[in-house]
């Protein structure tokens, strides 16, 4: 996507994007190197870490300021955990929590200058549906074995129905870890450009010579793009985080009769 | 007509993908709007319902954007 509009005094919004190697890493054939999508990737973690480890330190009774703030984070996971699976679904919790903790924090870490988002790039959500895809299918193969293929054919419909229900079950469950990939991906890729396209229009209004009053709409915009893109970072974590749980719930009983 | 020219009209035609998203998303918060204000000590049940609708009918413009995008920077 390299593609430069310098000399017109346009600014690529999609520069933000390039992943830049620290220092050159190959092993059997694979570009193994250090980018900067693996460094963000490091730091959402640390902070992540750091921001448990430190809340937790001294697990009072009573808890101070950053103890529940970590407290109201675990339980804000915790609720939506319970309430998509049940107790019994509690057993994914550790997955949910490192899934939404993961995704959150790299959104919100995108949203400062320079910073590189390590969710807008498809390599990074894909393996991340990937993953949650790949539990459904273990948990279901073994807590059902092949009456996991029941999930496709919902019980107590007219036989003739079954003809047409059979292959759009089957085809959105195959569209899940697309679905769920590509949402991610696009939403922050999309916000991050147009916080980009809206800050070009100020630096291009800025040098219109008598116009450059005007300059200041587009800067009210971006203001306000960057609200939106706060809460479509949180919304995005969320949302990733609730579907994993209800692809979950699909596989885990209820919904596949015995 | 020249390819590139041919490729930007196409992206540009991808767009209206978003037209469609944008009606579906505004189905959705308007029903929910609707319902929460006819029964309010139910809508907060139905926030994660919300959330889902609201998540699968984005992805619909989200498809008009990636085509947008493979037009542009892959072919």
């Amino acid at each position: 996507m390299g593609r430069t509009f310098e000399g017109n005094g346009l600014v690529d919004p999609l520069h933000q994007f390039n992943i830049e190697r620290y220092g050159e890493f190959h092993l059997f054939g694979m570009d193994l190197s250090f980018t900067n999508s693996s460094f963000f990737a490091l730091l959402a973690v640390a902070l992540v870490v750091a921001f448990l480890a430190f809340g937790s330190r001294k697990r009072a009774l009573v808890p101070g300021r950053m103890q529940s703030l970590t407290e109201l984070f675990y339980e804000f996971v915790a609720q939506m955990v319970r309430s998509t699976m049940g107790q019994e679904g509690f057993r994914f919790f550790p997955l949910i929590f490192s899934l939404f903790a993961f995704v959150l924090t790299s959104n919100l870490l995108g949203m400062f200058p320079y910073f590189f988002t390590v969710t807008s790039h498809i390599a990074v959500t894909g393996a991340l549906a990937l993953m949650v895809i790949s539990v459904v299918l273990i948990y279901g193969f073994s807590r059902h074995g092949l009456k996991f293929f029941k999930l496709f054919a919902p019980s107590g419909l007219p036989i003739p129905l079954y003809f047409v229900i059979v292959p759009i079950e089957i085809i959105s469950f195959l569209a899940r870890p697309f679905s769920l990939s590509i949402r991610l991906f696009a939403n922050m890729m999309a916000g991050h450009a147009l916080m980009k396209v809206f800050a070009s229009f100020v630096i291009m209004l800025g040098g219109a010579g008598a116009f450059s009053v005007l300059a200041i709409l587009p800067f009210l915009t971006n203001t306000a793009v960057v609200g939106l893109e706060f809460l479509i970072a949180f919304l995005q974590a969320y949302v990733f985080a609730l579907l994993s749980c209800i692809y979950l719930s699909d596989v885990s009983g209820e919904h596949i009769g015995h | 007509m020249e390819p590139a020219a041919a490729k930007l009209i196409g992206a540009g035609i991808a767009c209206i993908a978003l037209a469609g998203a944008g009606i579906g998303i505004g189905t959705i918060f308007g029903a929910y709007l609707q319902g929460a204000l006819r029964n309010p000590s139910a809508a907060a049940g139905q926030f994660t319902n919300l959330l889902i609708g609201f998540a699968l009918a984005e992805f619909t413009g989200l498809l008009g954007f990636v085509m947008g995008m493979l037009l542009l920077f892959v072919f």
